[in-house]
C-alpha cells in the first residue's frame, strides 16, 4: 500500500480567510467543547476577581478571599443556569435569543464554507428587518396565511440584496469582501435611521425615528400562551435544514465547497469561482435578512434605530463555535442563546454585570481561533499525523 | 563527516512509515535515495533534520550517537536540508533570505546589509554557486530559488546536505546546473543525501544508491553497477516495462485544429504566437521544450483556462474559443493538468468527490440541484478498483494519498467520462517508476479507443516514449510537428531554438 505517505501540503496562495476556514473546519468538536469550559473557567476567574464581596473578604486574608469569590461564582453561574434552562419561561427567552443567533450564524457559516468571511450580519440584519417589516405594517387586507409568509419572503430578499452587493463587488473587482460588508453595516445603520423619519414609515405623532406597528395579520404567532417565543424558532430550524441541504447534499454546495478550498482546482473542473462567490453572499445575505425579518415581526413588532443590536456580529461567534458546519451552528445558537437569556437572569439575581457574558463569548472566540491555546492548556495531542505534515514534498 | 542511520523506526498509526532502516553516508560521498511515493523517504529525512523524532534507532554523526529535537539541533550538527517547496520569504532579497535567524548585526544592533552581502558573496564563491546578494527572491526562476536554499544550508556551514527531491522544479539544464555544484560539494569533503525518482539522476550524480520500499531498506548498490532495470524492480517490488508496449498509430479524422493562435497575457506580451496543430482521432502528438515557453498558456487557451487573443480553437470541426471551461470538458475535453495539487484535487475532500468534481452537476452524479451520492459512491469504487488506485477507503481525503496515487485520481477522472480529446501536461510528474508504467499504458490505451490525445511533458523520454508526432515549443511558437522517431540530439537543439531544418541534419521535416 502505497497510502502510507503523510498529507500532502494544503495549497500554498492561501489567503486569511483560507487559513481561518481551515482552522474552523478543521476544529474536532472535542476542542471545542474544551474551549467553551475554559472561556467559563476564565470567566469564573474574572468574577470571582471583579465581586466585591471577594475584595472586601481580602482585606480578612487569602482564605476568606477565596471562599468569597467562589460562592459569587457559584451564584452567578447558577443564576445564568436557572436562567436559561431552569424553567419553562427560561427555556422560552432562550429560545427567543437562539432564533436570531441561529439564523445570522447561518448567515457566516455559509460563505465560510466558500472561503468568504461575512462580517456583514449587521448590516444584512437591519436590511431584512427594514424591508420585511415594511410589508408587515404597509401592505393591508391580506389573511395571516398570505400576508405573514409575504413579510418573511421580503425579509430574506432585502437581506439578499445587501448580502449580494459585496459579492459582486468581490466576483468583478476583487474588493475584500471584509471591508465592503463592514462599510456596509454602516452605512445600513444610517440608512435606517433615516427611512425611519419619512412620513409613510414613522409612528404618527412621534418626533423620534420608530417605525409605525407591524400589522397583527404578519406577525410571528406565539408558540405558547403567556411566554414570549414564538413561530421564529420554527422558521429557523427549517431554515437550518434547508441549509444543510444546500451545503452538504447540493450540487452548489459542492462548488461553495470546492472553491473555498482551492479555487483552482474548482475552475479547472469547470466550476466559477465568481458566480459562486456571489451566491455565497446573496444566500448569506438573505439568512441574515431572515433573522431582521424575524426579529421584527416576532418579538419586536416595529422597527426601532438599533434594533439589531449586534447581532450580525453575534452571529460570528455562533459560526465559528458550531465549527462551520449546520448542526454545530444550530448547537452554538442554541447555547449562546442560552447565554444571553441567563446572563439577563444573572444581572437580576445575583448582581453580576451582564457584560461578563460578552466576556465569556469573547473568550471563546479566543480559543476557537486559538486552536493551539487550547491544545497547550489542556495537553490534547495535535491530530494524528499533523507532526509528519510540517515539510512535504511532493515524494514520500 | 559520516552518517550512520540505525534501525531508524516511525510509525504513524496504522502504518510503520520507516521499519529499522539502516544507511549510512560516508564523508565526500553522493547517496542516492531511492524509493516510490509513500516508501518512507521524506519520513526518513525528516527524522534525520529534527522535524520528527523516530520511536526507535539511532542517529549516529562520525560515530557519535546525536538526538536531534528540532531542526536547530540537526543544523548546529552539520546537516542542511533543502526542502521541495522551498521555505523562502518571497518579498526578502537574497542576502535577507541566506542571511535570516543568523543576521549579522552592526553596533546599533541593526542588520548590517554590508556585511550580509559580503558573507554571501563569500559563501556563493566559495562553493562556485553564483548569485546576486541584492535581488529579491520573488523575481528569482525557480533555479535559482534552489540555489539560494542550497546557499542557506552552505553557510550555516552543513557538511551534509539533503536535497529532497531537487530536480523536479527544474529544466534539464538547470538540474545539469545543479549536478555539477553537487560534484563540487563531494570535491570540498561534503555529503549529500540525493532523493530522486528519476534513475538516471541516480546514475548520473549518485557514488551509491540506497532503495526504499515500504519503509524499508531494500537494499545498497554501487551507481557504477546499478542497471536501471534492476533498480525499478527494487524499488516496486516486481519487474517493470520502462519500455511502452504501443504498436502504429491509426490517426482519423481531426478532432483539434488549433490555427494561428496566439496568446497574449498582460494584453502586448505575447506568450503563444501563431501556433498551428492538428491532433486526429487514434494519435498522440507530444509537445517537447524546456519549461515556461508557452506550453502552459496553450494548454490552457485549447482547454478553456485561459482567453484566446487571436486564431481559431476547433474541436471537431466547431470553434470553442470564448466557451466556457464547463462547456469545453463537457463536450468531450479531457485534462491532465500539469500541477495536480494546486489545479487537479481539491485535497480536503474525498477520493470519491474528487472523481466527481468535473461532473459535479452532471446527471450522472446529481439530479441538477440535489447530489446523488449513492451514485457518487458506487462510480468511485468501480473507478478506484479499475483504475488500481491503493486507497484504505473512497472517503479517505485525496490529501492523505501518495502522489502518484492523487495522479490516477486525476487520470480515472478525466478517462471514465466520455472524451474526444485528451490533454496531458506533464502526466507523470514527481510520480513513482510503478504509477508512470501504468499511466503510459493508459494514456496508449486512450489512444487506441480512438481518442486524439495531445501530450505536453519536459521529460524526452516520455514524449519519445508515447508521441507518433512531436513538436517543439520554443519562446511561444511552436515547430514541427515531426513523425516520430526524432533522434534525441535533434529535439534538444530545437528546444535550444536551432532551426529544425539545421537541427534534424536535412532530413524532411
Amino acid at each position: 500500500m502505497s497510502t502510507d505517505a503523510p498529507p500532502s501540503p494544503a495549497p500554498v496562495r492561501e489567503g486569511p480567510a483560507q487559513r481561518l476556514r481551515a482552522a474552523v473546519l478543521g476544529a474536532s468538536a472535542r476542542l471545542t467543547g474544551l474551549a467553551v469550559a475554559a472561556a467559563l473557567g476564565i470567566g469564573a476567574v474574572v468574577l470571582a476577581l471583579s465581586a466585591e464581596e471577594t475584595r472586601e473578604a481580602l482585606d480578612d486574608g487569602l482564605g476568606p478571599a477565596l471562599v468569597a469569590g467562589a460562592s459569587a461564582v457559584g451564584r452567578a453561574y447558577s443564576a445564568l443556569l436557572q436562567g436559561s434552562v431552569g424553567s419553562l419561561g427560561a427555556l422560552s427567552e432562550t429560545l427567543v435569543a437562539a432564533t436570531v443567533l441561529i439564523l445570522t450564524g447561518l448567515a457566516v457559516a455559509v460563505p465560510l464554507r466558500a472561503g468568504l468571511f461575512n462580517i456583514g450580519g449587521e448590516g444584512q440584519v437591519i436590511a431584512g428587518g427594514l424591508v420585511g417589516g415594511a410589508v408587515g405594517f404597509a401592505v393591508t387586507g391580506l389573511p395571516l396565511p398570505v400576508h405573514l409568509p409575504l413579510a418573511i419572503v421580503a425579509a430574506g430578499l432585502g437581506g439578499a440584496a445587501v448580502g449580494w452587493l459585496p459579492g459582486f463587488l468581490k466576483a468583478r473587482t476583487g474588493a475584500h469582501e471584509v471591508i465592503s460588508t463592514i462599510m456596509l453595516n454602516n452605512t445600513l445603520t444610517f440608512v435606517l435611521i433615516w427611512i425611519l423619519t419619512l412620513p409613510l414609515v414613522q409612528v404618527e405623532g412621534r418626533s423620534d425615528p420608530i417605525s409605525r406597528q407591524v400589522l397583527d395579520s404578519a406577525r410571528l404567532p406565539r408558540l405558547l400562551e403567556g411566554l414570549r417565543v414564538d413561530a421564529g424558532i420554527i422558521l429557523a430550524v427549517l431554515v437550518a435544514v434547508w441549509v444543510l441541504w444546500f451545503l452538504d447534499r447540493s450540487t452548489t454546495g459542492l462548488e461553495l465547497s470546492a472553491v473555498g478550498a482551492n479555487p483552482a482546482a474548482a475552475t479547472a473542473a469547470g466550476m466559477d469561482p465568481a458566480r459562486t462567490t456571489v451566491t455565497a453572499m446573496t444566500v448569506a445575505g438573505a439568512l441574515a435578512g431572515l433573522a431582521g425579518g424575524a426579529l421584527i415581526v416576532g418579538l419586536q413588532g416595529r422597527i426601532t434605530p438599533g434594533f439589531s443590536a449586534g447581532l450580525g456580529f453575534d452571529g460570528i461567534t455562533v459560526a465559528l463555535l458550531g465549527r462551520g458546519t449546520v448542526v454545530g451552528t444550530v448547537l452554538s445558537g442554541l447555547l449562546l442563546g442560552a447565554l444571553k437569556a441567563g446572563g439577563r437572569a444573572m444581572q437580576a439575581r445575583s448582581g453580576t454585570a451582564l457584560d461578563l457574558v460578552v466576556v465569556i463569548q469573547a473568550l471563546i472566540i479566543v480559543f476557537i481561533a486559538a486552536p493551539g491555546v487550547v491544545r497547550a492548556l489542556f495537553r490534547v495531542r495535535a491530530d494524528v499525523g499533523e507532526g509528519a505534515r510540517i515539510s512535504q514534498g511532493w515524494g514520500s | 563527516m559520516r552518517l550512520e542511520l540505525r534501525g531508524i523506526t516511525k510509525r504513524f498509526p496504522g502504518v510503520v512509515a520507516n521499519d529499522h532502516v539502516d544507511l549510512t553516508v560516508e564523508p565526500s560521498e553522493v547517496l542516492g535515495l531511492l524509493g516510490e511515493n509513500g516508501a518512507g523517504k521524506s519520513t526518513l529525512m525528516n527524522i534525520l533534520y529534527g522535524l520528527t523524532s523516530a520511536d526507535e534507532g539511532e542517529i549516529l554523526l562520525d560515530g557519535r550517537p546525536h538526538v536531534f529535537a528540532d531542526p536547530g539541533d540537526a543544523i548546529a550538527a552539520g546537516i542542511g536540508m533543502v526542502h521541495q517547496h522551498f521555505m523562502l520569504v518571497p518579498v526578502f532579497t537574497v542576502a535577507e533570505n541566506i542571511l535570516l535567524g543568523a543576521e549579522p548585526l552592526d553596533r546599533l544592533g541593526r542588520f548590517d546589509r554590508g556585511r550580509a552581502r559580503d558573507a554571501v558573496l563569500a559563501t556563493a564563491e566559495r562553493f562556485g554557486l553564483p548569485v546576486d546578494p541584492d535581488a529579491r527572491v520573488e523575481d528569482l526562476p525557480v533555479g535559482l530559488q534552489q540555489r539560494v536554499e542550497i546557499l542557506k544550508a552552505l553557510y550555516r556551514d552543513a557538511r551534509l546536505l539533503i536535497l529532497d527531491e531537487p530536480t523536479a522544479v527544474l529544466t534539464p539544464q538547470e538540474a545539469d546546473g545543479l549536478f555539477e555544484s553537487i560534484r563540487g560539494f563531494r570535491a570540498a569533503g561534503r555529503s549529500v543525501i540525493f532523493i530522486s525518482h528519476k534513475l538516471r539522476e541516480h546514475h548520473a550524480i549518485a557514488d551509491r544508491i540506497t532503495v526504499l520500499r515500504r519503509g524499508r531498506t531494500v537494499g545498497t548498490i554501487p551507481a557504477a553497477e546499478a542497471d536501471a532495470q534492476e533498480l525499478a524492480t527494487m524499488m516496486v517490488g516486481r519487474p517493470v516495462v520502462l519500455v511502452v508496449d504501443r504498436a502504429p498509430a491509426a490517426p482519423g479524422e481531426p478532432v483539434l485544429e488549433v490555427r494561428a493562435l496566439g496568446v497574449e497575457d498582460p494584453p502586448g506580451t505575447a506568450l503563444v504566437a501563431d501556433v498551428d496543430l492538428t491532433v486526429h482521432r487514434g494519435e498522440i502528438v507530444g509537445i517537447a521544450g524546456v519549461e515556461g515557453n508557452g506550453q502552459t498558456p496553450l494548454v490552457e487557451a485549447v482547454t478553456g483556462l485561459r482567453p484566446v487573443t487571436a486564431g481559431e480553437v476547433l474541436l471537431r470541426g466547431e470553434s470553442i474559443v470564448g466557451r466556457s471551461r464547463r462547456d469545453i470538458l463537457r463536450a468531450g475535453v479531457g485534462h491532465i493538468p500539469e500541477d495536480r495539487y494546486t489545479d487537479g484535487v481539491v485535497a480536503s475532500f474525498s477520493i470519491a468527490d474528487n472523481l466527481a468534481l468535473t461532473l459535479w452537476d452532471d446527471e450522472r452524479f446529481s439530479n441538477g440541484r440535489t447530489r446523488d451520492f449513492d451514485a457518487v459512491a458506487e462510480s468511485a469504487r468501480r473507478v478506484v478498483a479499475d483504475f488500481d488506485i491503493r486507497t484504505p477507503s473512497i472517503a479517505t481525503t485525496a490529501g492523505s494519498l501518495s502522489g502518484g496515487n492523487q495522479q490516477k485520481v486525476v487520470v480515472a477522472r478525466e478517462f471514465d467520462r466520455p472524451i474526444d480529446l485528451l490533454v496531458a501536461a506533464q502526466p507523470t510528474r514527481g510520480v513513482d517508476v510503478g504509477s508512470i508504467e501504468y499511466l503510459h499504458q493508459q494514456i496508449v490505451a486512450k489512444r487506441d479507443e480512438g481518442t486524439a490525445v495531445l501530450l505536453v511533458s519536459s521529460e524526452l523520454d516520455e514524449i519519445q516514449a508515447l508521441s507518433d508526432r512531436i513538436a517543439v515549443m520554443f519562446r511561444g511558437r511552436l515547430v514541427g510537428p515531426f513523425p516520430a522517431p526524432v533522434a534525441k540530439e535533434a529535439l534538444g537543439l530545437m528546444m535550444a531554438g536551432v532551426d529544425p531544418a539545421e537541427a534534424l541534419g536535412g532530413r524532411a521535416a
